[in-house]
């Protein structure tokens, strides 16, 4: 339709006119957008998300994330299990931060009950959950670097996730889904030797975070990729609900463990660490500083841990929670979760609605990609730190 | 050269050429296919394959060809038959010519072209032509977004790779390879042509589609490229011309800068073993920035072209023409 416009414009034809040529504008020329899918089953979302995307070329106009290939209907078997057999449900949703999971549902059924958790438990599950976030971090630094196409920080992430997973193993019987918490306190003390470890593997994990650093915090390919690139500003994520690291990229100075805190939080220093422009480059870098924070949440625990029971002497063996709803908030590794509990006095929840950090991470994807190319959609993607089962629970 | 002293007969020679030359081309990419595995995994804190062979898993790539060898060979239905199948075979042939020109030491060489340079380079690009087909004929999205990379790709990173060889002719004063090697007698060409050698390399690096210019098969972006559709052999071939390409283009580095067979310091190691060891060490530097760098983007990668290599090509021909001027 056009293309015959245009050729009778170029070839006027008449003799001694000459040839008249024609630059085609911007949108004169028809060209077709392709829509392509990335997802469910593409290298670089990690699981099964999928992305609907619409390509003039190689820029991105519109991009649409399609969830649910996980969906497990979490909340829906929780109605049917008791607390003890929840907590080892809520370790799988996202199963990168299995620990910090099931702190969550334990402490939700302790403040129910109006449960007192021995000093020692609660320390010791700070412990856990700091080490459980650096597992998490980890995993991202280095599935972000293979996604930008540089191979070895991933086998990197891998030699340091081992030595931790080793560690956590000792005391809880579990590599990825450790089950270690009970509503009251844990299900076993640590084994001798096991704080001694854990110091040691702090100097070792501080000494090779340098490792990442110098392969890609100061590598100038990696900042051409991603600086600058997937900028959020701080309010569109407030608008979004977003949390966590990418919420803290953004300059938002937002962490359940600081304004509300749980456990011992408010017992320990640290720092949440910020971005100043909300690109991908801050997103990895804030990741980075949360490993160092976390490092130093857990050499303060050390010096604290004190001795006692891990469990109150007494624990009934059906935990019945008495009538009523409560809320409560947790740092996840990835972002804010929330855990909302409504409870008729059964030895199973009426209802467990939980609120994970990668759903609404995931859902400001068609605000960040429009407008970008097909490799920037790589390091956009890998930047929101998702886990799909997190996604869709 | 050297066959030519024992042997007379037309059909003969050309028949023991064309074995050496192939079987240079179906071994050097395995040795460098391997030395890949086992440095990129030594430098990331793994073994690499242990098992193939017995010892540190030597056979493990001939175990792979063996492999690829017997995967069922899937053509898709929406596939465009013939040019599916060209493809491969359009993208391997080059390279094997490439080895054609490439001398390994005094007398060591198949064919001494008057304009093996130019032969040899001009060869090289038609390699992507092999990738369009590849691209086009797979009817998958995927394919064609990176075999249209590819080509953007290759049309940015000859003309560096030409102009930056264009200044070791002049310096030379021939096109032919062996005469290039024999000019640096007295210095490697890398001492005047450093500017010249860096140009080279990276271009090579862009060409050969290996990181950090891997756009045109970005594994997290858009799958493997123009590879996507293909399995078993015709997958193998693609794999066996990547790493022959790395050879090849090592091969022309090390006659071009490195001064070929001439040796340093340590007398009496065979000449061609020079030039080995000397593509074995641009080899492994390529294998060693695939351990380190991420990818471009493919827009980074064309600025990079046309704003840097290409005036830094054309500033370092002037220079060594006022250089041959002045000094001749």
């Amino acid at each position: 339709m056009a293309m015959t416009e245009e050729r009778s414009a170029m070839f006027p034809g008449g003799p001694g006119e000459g040839m008249e040529i024609i630059v085609a504008g911007k949108g004169d020329l028809a060209t077709e957008e392709m829509v392509l899918n990335i997802g469910p089953q593409h290298p670089s979302t990690h699981g099964v998300l999928r992305v609907v995307i619409t390509l003039d070329g190689e820029l991105i106009t519109a991009a649409e994330p399609v969830i649910g290939y996980m969906h497990r209907g979490f909340e829906k078997l929780a109605e049917a299990r008791d607390y003890r057999q929840i907590i080892a449900l809520v370790n799988r949703h996202d199963w990168l931060s299995a620990f910090g999971n099931e702190v969550g549902v334990a402490l939700i059924v302790e403040k129910m009950l109006g449960l007192e958790v021995p000093p020692r438990a609660t320390w010791i599950r700070m412990l856990m959950a700091e080490w459980n976030r650096i597992l998490n971090h980890l995993m991202f630094l280095g599935s972000y670097g293979l996604e930008l196409g540089a191979m070895t920080p991933m086998f990197y992430a891998f030699r340091e996730r081992e030595e931790i997973q080793a560690l956590m193993e000792a005391a809880t019987g579990g590599r990825l889904h450790f089950t270690y918490c009970r509503p009251g306190g844990l299900k076993d003390d640590l084994p001798k030797g096991f704080l001694q470890h854990s110091q040691k593997l702090v100097k070792l994990t501080r000494h090779r975070l340098l490792d990442y650093a110098g392969l890609l915090l100061g590598n100038e390919i990696f900042k051409k990729r991603t600086v600058g690139v997937g900028v959020l500003p701080g309010d569109v994520a407030k608008d979004y609900g977003v949390t966590g690291p990418i919420l803290q990229a953004s300059g938002v100075a937002e962490d359940s463990r600081l304004t509300e805190p749980y456990l011992f939080y408010d017992q320990v220093e640290f720092d949440v660490p910020t971005g100043s422009n909300g690109d991908s480059f801050d997103r990895f870098h804030v990741l980075y500083q949360r490993i160092e924070q976390s490092l130093r949440i857990i050499e303060q625990i050390h010096d604290k841990i004190p001795a006692g029971p891990i469990i109150p002497g007494k624990m009934p063996k059906t935990i019945k929670v008495p009538e009523g709803n409560y809320y409560l908030r947790t740092e996840n590794s990835l972002g804010e979760c929330g855990y909302y509990l409504v409870s008729t006095g059964d030895k199973r929840p009426w209802r467990m609605k939980m609120r994970t950090p990668s759903f609404n991470n995931v859902s400001m994807i068609p605000y960040l990609l429009p407008g970008i190319l097909v490799p920037d959609l790589i390091a956009v993607l890998g930047s929101v730190f998702f886990v799909v089962g997190d996604v869709d629970r | 050269m050297i066959l030519e002293r024992y042997f007379s007969n037309v059909w003969a020679l050309f028949g023991l050429k064309l074995g050496a030359v192939l079987i240079f081309f179906l071994t050097a990419p395995l040795v460098i296919g391997y030395v890949e595995h086992k440095v990129l995994a030594h430098m990331q804190a793994r073994l690499g394959p242990m098992e193939a062979g017995r010892f540190h898993g030597w056979a493990q790539l001939i175990a792979d060809g063996v492999k690829f060898i017997q995967k069922e060979d899937i053509t898709p239905s929406a596939a465009d038959k013939w040019v599916f199948v060209m493809a491969p075979i359009l993208v391997i042939v080059p390279v094997i010519l490439i080895f054609v020109v490439i001398p390994f030491g005094p007398g060591y060489w198949a064919v001494n072209l008057d304009l093996g340079l130019f032969f040899a380079l001009a060869i090289s690009a038609i390699g992507v032509i092999g990738m369009l087909m590849a691209g086009w004929a797979s009817a998958n999205k995927f394919s064609l977004i990176g075999a249209i990379r590819g080509a953007a790709q290759l049309i940015a990173y000859e003309l560096p790779l030409v102009l930056a060889a264009a200044a070791v002719a002049m310096q030379a004063g021939t096109l032919s390879l062996v005469g290039i090697v024999e000019a640096q007698t007295s210095y490697w060409y890398v001492l005047p042509q450093f500017v010249g050698f860096g140009i080279f390399v990276t271009a090579s690096l862009a060409e050969l589609s290996r990181p950090p210019f891997d756009m045109p098969i970005a594994d997290s972006e858009i799958i493997f490229g123009h590879m996507t559709e293909y399995t078993g052999i015709k997958f193998g071939l693609f794999l066996l011309s990547e790493y022959a390409g790395i050879v090849a283009l090592s091969g022309l580095a090390t006659v071009m800068y490195l001064g070929g067979w001439h040796s340093i310091l340590i007398p009496g190691i065979p000449a061609p073993l020079w030039t080995l060891a000397k593509i074995g060490a641009i080899s492994f530097l390529v294998i060693w920035l695939r351990a380190t760098y991420p990818r471009l983007r493919e827009d980074q990668l064309q600025k990079m072209a046309w704003k840097y290599l290409i005036p830094f090509a054309l500033i370092n021909i002037l220079l060594t023409g006022v250089f041959k001027v002045v000094f001749k």
